[in-house]
């Protein structure tokens, strides 16, 4: 059995009146990546953002139930999210760096909290850029605008901007999505190179995308987890019809 | 009717509304300028003005405007920066900041006249600060504020949610992430707006009438001591403004060239105001291009 790196237990998220995510209790493993497939607009994201408490932003959004990290329910008001929020990272559908250099897209984080050293710095961006597969392509031009990066690069520099504070889990909401395949392709390999050392949970709306990277794959639909298991059972030996009709595309 | 010809019809009316507009527009811009500029001189914007006798000035009254628009530009942009990162980030939507909100609306709309009366018995004589520029910017605040409030609301709601919640999820703090990821991001869109704003406090001449006052004491362009009763700098001085001077010397001016005075004046007055806007436009796309094209 493999360490638990986070584990949701009976997790609802209401906004408002309406319930989007019913009753989820998954465990996600550490060094592994998981899938979060389904139709549209059944929770994926919903589900994903209230692991890092980032529903609290919404106005009206409302997250019940627990979610374990390191033996702490950090859905507990005297939790202290923005202490959470560093040791979990996020990467968005599009990538969002910030408008600053490449140099600073990765420092920024590091530098808050607490390295002021500049060769210490220099070490981190170098590191996190080449975890990321994006040191050969930018360590020429370090202090260009992250602005002026092909779609691609962004969202790997978006990965590296997250590692450089050494997060324990990556949660990803369909980070491949708005980009070229080469892109995708590349994006793919980093994250199967990136299990090796963290916690992955990914919403992908692409099958064959969570059956090539995934280990464990939950299916959700209509706020609830159908199946979860397996991805490689989830694919070739799915429980429920409905799981079966989703993979086969005959809805969503 | 089919709809080819509604759509042709109202295309065509559409066309020549805004061609009305414009020429008026232009009608306006034209008769004040052509009017005016040819008795712009360098002289003419740096010498005092004279009360009976013909070629006199608007030099302090020019730079009573500048500096009348740079005090209240030091009053309003901290406070209305602070208040709309309050409302937009901190407050908590419901009644009490819609109740703000609605104020704040209110108070940008007040007929500026209203708010000279208000200043004349508040600033002016309550609080006792007499006619002077500090009287002056503080009743230009009154509906200054409100628009930077506003300004500043619109330039981080403009702030792409993703890069707040980036911010947020590298462990930042609020306060952080509105600073050093946000704000820079909402900058242009501020500064633009303040730009607008600040021309708009520069042709403002009802609110000042009775806080800034409708007249100069000597001024002594030698002595910046802010504190002598003389200094240009001194904030505590009644100081008359082009707007207000335009105003004057057109309902009571004595010297034989008032006219071509008051044209004059009227002149630098939309020339400023237009450079306002000029630079305002400019310097957003200036700062748009930088933050996001390649360079
Ligand atoms: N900010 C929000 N406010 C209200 N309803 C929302 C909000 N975000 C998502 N929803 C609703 O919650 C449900 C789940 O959405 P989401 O989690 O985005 O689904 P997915 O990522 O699986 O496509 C949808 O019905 C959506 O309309
Ligand atoms: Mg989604």
């Amino acid at each position: 059995m493999q360490d638990i790196g986070l584990s949701a237990h009976k997790l609802s998220v209401h906004y408002g009146e309406k319930a989007a995510v019913k009753n989820v209790s998954l465990d996600f493993a550490d060094r592994q990546v998981t899938a979060l497939i389904g139709p549209s607009g059944c929770g994926k994201s919903t589900f994903l953002r209230s692991l890092n408490r980032m529903n609290d932003l919404i106005p009206g959004a409302r997250v019940t139930g627990d979610i374990w990290i390191g033996g702490e329910n950090i859905n507990s008001p005297q939790t202290d999210v923005v202490l959470l929020r560093q040791k979990i990272g996020m990467v968005w559908q599009r990538p969002n760096p910030f408008h600053k250099s490449i140099y600073e897209n990765i420092a920024f984080g590091p530098r808050y909290h607490g390295i002021r050293d500049k060769k210490k710095l220099d070490e981190i961006v170098e590191q996190s850029l080449r975890r990321a597969a994006l040191w050969e392509e930018t360590k020429d031009r370090l202090h260009n605008s992250a602005l002026a990066l092909s779609g691609g690069q962004q969202q790997r520099l978006c990965i590296a901007r997250s590692i450089a504070v050494k997060p324990s889990i990556i949660l990803m909401d369909e980070p491949a999505s708005a980009l070229d395949p080469v892109s995708t392709a590349k994006i793919e390999e980093l994250i199967a190179e990136l299990k090796q050392d963290y916690c992955i949970v990914i919403v992908t709306h692409n099958m064959y995308q969570a059956a090539r990277i995934s280990q464990k794959t939950a299916f959700f639909m209509l706020g609830e987890v159908e199946e979860y298991d397996d991805t490689d059972k989830i694919f070739t030996n799915p429980q429920k019809i409905s799981t079966s009709d989703y993979i086969t595309g005959r809805f969503g | 009717m089919n709809a080819k010809t509604a759509d042709k019809i109202a295309t065509a009316l559409i066309v020549t509304i805004a061609a009305i507009i414009i020429l008026i527009l232009a009608g306006l811009l034209g008769y004040i300028l052509i009017r005016g500029v040819g008795h712009i001189s360098f002289d003419f914007l740096t010498s005092p003005p004279e009360t009976i006798r013909a070629g006199g000035g608007i030099g302090p009254q020019l730079f009573n405007s500048l500096f009348l628009l740079v005090l209240t530009m030091i009053i309003t942009i901290p406070l209305g920066l602070g208040a709309g990162i309050y409302m937009s980030e901190y407050a908590k939507p419901g009644r009490g900041t819609d109740f703000i909100r609605l104020v704040v609306e209110v108070l940008s709309s007040f007929p500026s006249i209203v708010v000279g009366l208000f200043g004349l018995l508040v600033i002016v004589n309550l609080f006792g600060f007499g006619f002077s520029l500090f009287s002056g910017a503080l009743a230009l605040t009154v509906f200054n504020l409100p628009l930077m409030v506003r300004i500043t609301e619109q330039g981080l709601k403009s702030v792409p949610r993703e890069q707040k919640e980036a911010g947020l999820a590298l462990g930042l703090s609020k306060w952080k992430t509105i600073r050093s990821i946000m704000l820079p991001i909402a900058i242009p869109v501020i500064l633009t707006g303040t730009i607008l704003a600040a021309g708009r406090v520069f042709g403002e001449a009802a609110a000042l009438l009775f806080t800034a006052g409708m007249s100069s004491p000597r001024l002594d362009f030698s002595d910046w001591n802010p504190l002598s009763p003389f200094s240009p700098l001194n904030p505590f001085r009644p100081a008359e403004t082009l707007a207000v001077h335009i105003w004057k010397i057109n309902s009571e001016g004595l010297a034989p060239d008032a006219p071509e005075i008051a044209a004059g004046a009227s002149a630098v007055l939309i020339i400023t105001v237009l450079l306002f806007n000029m630079i305002a436009r400019w310097f957003g796309r200036y700062v748009h291009r930088k933050f996001t094209a390649t360079k």
